[in-house]
């Protein structure tokens, strides 16, 4: 029992992650329609720049600030340069985020070298608690507790706030939230920059978890965002953190009683939820370009 | 003669290859009820959404009280007091009617609560089904939903689009009440295929075809003038 415990808490805080990164592309890809392949480097340009923030001022809160600065900035230049000639065009989409997204991958080892680099865990956040044989490691505790805050906040301000009915109004009907005197525009770039800066915070926890980043992260962390978003429904935040703990725990469970299916996991529960639920477990219609 | 709230001087709109509008003109004046009359694909609802800046003309000028308003955002235009019900009623299908017009409120002044009381009262099946998501109420309350939201704010100019389409006789009598009492508070332009609901309503009218404003007068002109209705609107 404790050992399923263990695992338990292993595979939630490992979904936690997962909803981190797949919560800001659920926004962007669900809510906004733009096929955003450029979202895993905007991950690992969260990691570095947490790591080179926590180790330059020697504060942790004030690298995972780095990282929300970073990417809120990184999210603004996507949106301006690369994807706002493209909306509406998915094919374009594709092709021009995942060149930025080799892009990003090629500067970060020009800006921070190709080396993996050795990312540490605040000291507040090391060790684990005991209680009676279950272990609870700090950290994944914390990271549990901010996907948790972080999903209360993103659903409440979708859902009660005046810019989250906007958001969400905006993505039925483009032309009729305009003609309401809304700058719809300037509202996506917004959704754009947030969703990029959570994919940055998702980074920047990420690293001390892992204890090593590399450049190449964002490829593989971005495929695996897209498939919680599709699993999950697109554009729901629900959605994403059930799919996310759901593709967490089934990694966590499979690696340790049959590490041989641990890799192949996401995409069988992503095949079962296409084919009984092609719309995923939640969604939101209206997600167009109308 | 004042200077219109709305002018729109040889405007020509492109959708596409196609050339809708040609060298369109007309004249709105404050405080009237003007009907864009006219065939399916005359140009009506184009109009509408050229004023509006959704489909902006490529050339010519729409302007409102004397600004140029050609090359102006839509939401802009919005803000300088032009209402608009969309042909399709343009409803956020998943949000309820309180978010609905929660979403169009553009100020929470207390000028704007009236606004809503009032239209509350106007229209009160939108408070009885102000929880409901607006794609399960009827075609009527989405059009009375499509209008009030539209007038939540303080509007110089409300463009309605064909409010009686698809609506049964009943409803439509219920939406021509509401839009006399409306039209006591606002200038309307009015784009109408149903000449029993533009009789009842209009001061002036402007026969579109094919992208031309080809007639304008005032309604009485047109009821005497059975040629005329015979040839553009296809009654008689």
């Amino acid at each position: 029992m404790e050992l399923f415990i263990n695992l338990a808490i292993n595979g939630i805080a490992m979904g936690m992650l997962i909803f981190l990164i797949a919560s800001g592309l659920t926004l962007i890809f669900g809510l906004m329609s733009v096929l955003n392949f450029a979202h895993g480097g905007l991950f690992a340009w969260g990691a570095y720049s947490g790591v080179f923030f926590y180790v330059l001022l020697d504060n942790f809160w004030l690298g995972l600030l780095g990282a929300i600065v970073t990417g809120l900035l990184l999210g603004w230049l996507t949106e301006l340069l690369i994807v706002r000639p493209v909306y509406g065009n998915h094919i374009r989409q594709i092709l021009i985020t995942l060149g930025f997204m080799l892009v990003l991958t090629e500067m970060l080892k020009v800006v921070f070298g190709p080396n993996i680099i050795n990312a540490p865990t605040p000291e507040m956040f090391q060790g684990s608690w005991m209680i009676g044989d279950i272990t609870i490691i700090k950290y994944r505790a914390f990271i549990i507790a901010v996907g948790l805050i972080l999903f209360i906040v993103m659903y409440s301000v979708l859902k009660y706030s005046k810019i989250g009915l906007i958001v969400r109004a905006g993505v039925m009907n483009k032309d009729m939230i305009q003609a309401l005197g809304v700058n719809i525009k300037l509202v996506f770039v917004l959704v754009f920059m947030v969703g990029s800066a959570l994919a940055a915070l998702g980074g920047a926890l990420f690293a001390p978890s892992s204890g090593a980043i590399y450049a190449e992260m964002g490829l593989e962390f971005g495929i695996f965002a897209f498939i919680v978003v599709i699993i999950g429904g697109m554009g729901s935040i629900p959605g994403s953190l059930l799919a996310a703990l759901l593709v967490g725990l089934a990694n966590t469970f499979t690696a340790y009683y049959m590490p041989i299916l641990s890799m192949v996991v996401t995409m069988i529960i992503m095949l079962i939820v296409l084919i009984f639920r092609p719309q995923g477990l939640f969604n939101i219609s209206g997600v167009s370009n109308k | 003669m004042t200077q219109p709230l709305l002018r729109v001087e040889k405007a020509n709109t492109y959708i596409e290859q196609f050339h809708i509008l040609q060298n369109i003109n007309f004249e709105v004046q404050k405080g009237e009820l003007t009907l864009l009359l006219g065939r399916n694909g005359a140009g009506k609802t184009t109009t509408l959404r050229t004023i509006m800046g959704l489909n902006p003309a490529t050339s010519g000028h729409v302007f409102i009280k004397g600004e140029d308003i050609t090359s102006t955002p839509t939401y802009k235009i919005a803000k300088k007091g032009i209402g608009y019900v969309p042909e399709d009623q343009g409803i956020f299908y998943e949000l309820t009617v309180g978010e609905n017009m929660r979403v169009a409120m553009m100020h929470e002044d207390d000028a704007t609560k009236e606004r809503l009381e009032w239209s509350l009262e106007l229209f009160p099946d939108l408070k009885k089904f102000w929880k409901k998501p607006g794609g399960q109420l009827s075609g009527g309350q989405k059009q009375m939903l499509s209008i009030a939201r539209a007038f939540v704010n303080e509007t110089d100019l409300l463009l309605i689009d064909e409010p009686s389409k698809g609506l049964a006789p009943v409803v439509v009598e219920k939406v021509i009440e509401a839009v006399e009492k409306i039209k006591d508070h606002t200038t309307v332009v009015l784009v109408e295929q149903n000449f029993y609901m533009a009789n009842r309503l209009g001061d002036r009218f402007y026969i579109l075809d094919d992208g031309l404003s080809v007639h304008d007068g005032y309604m009485k002109e047109l009821n005497e003038n059975e040629e005329l209705k015979r040839k553009y609107l296809g009654i008689g």
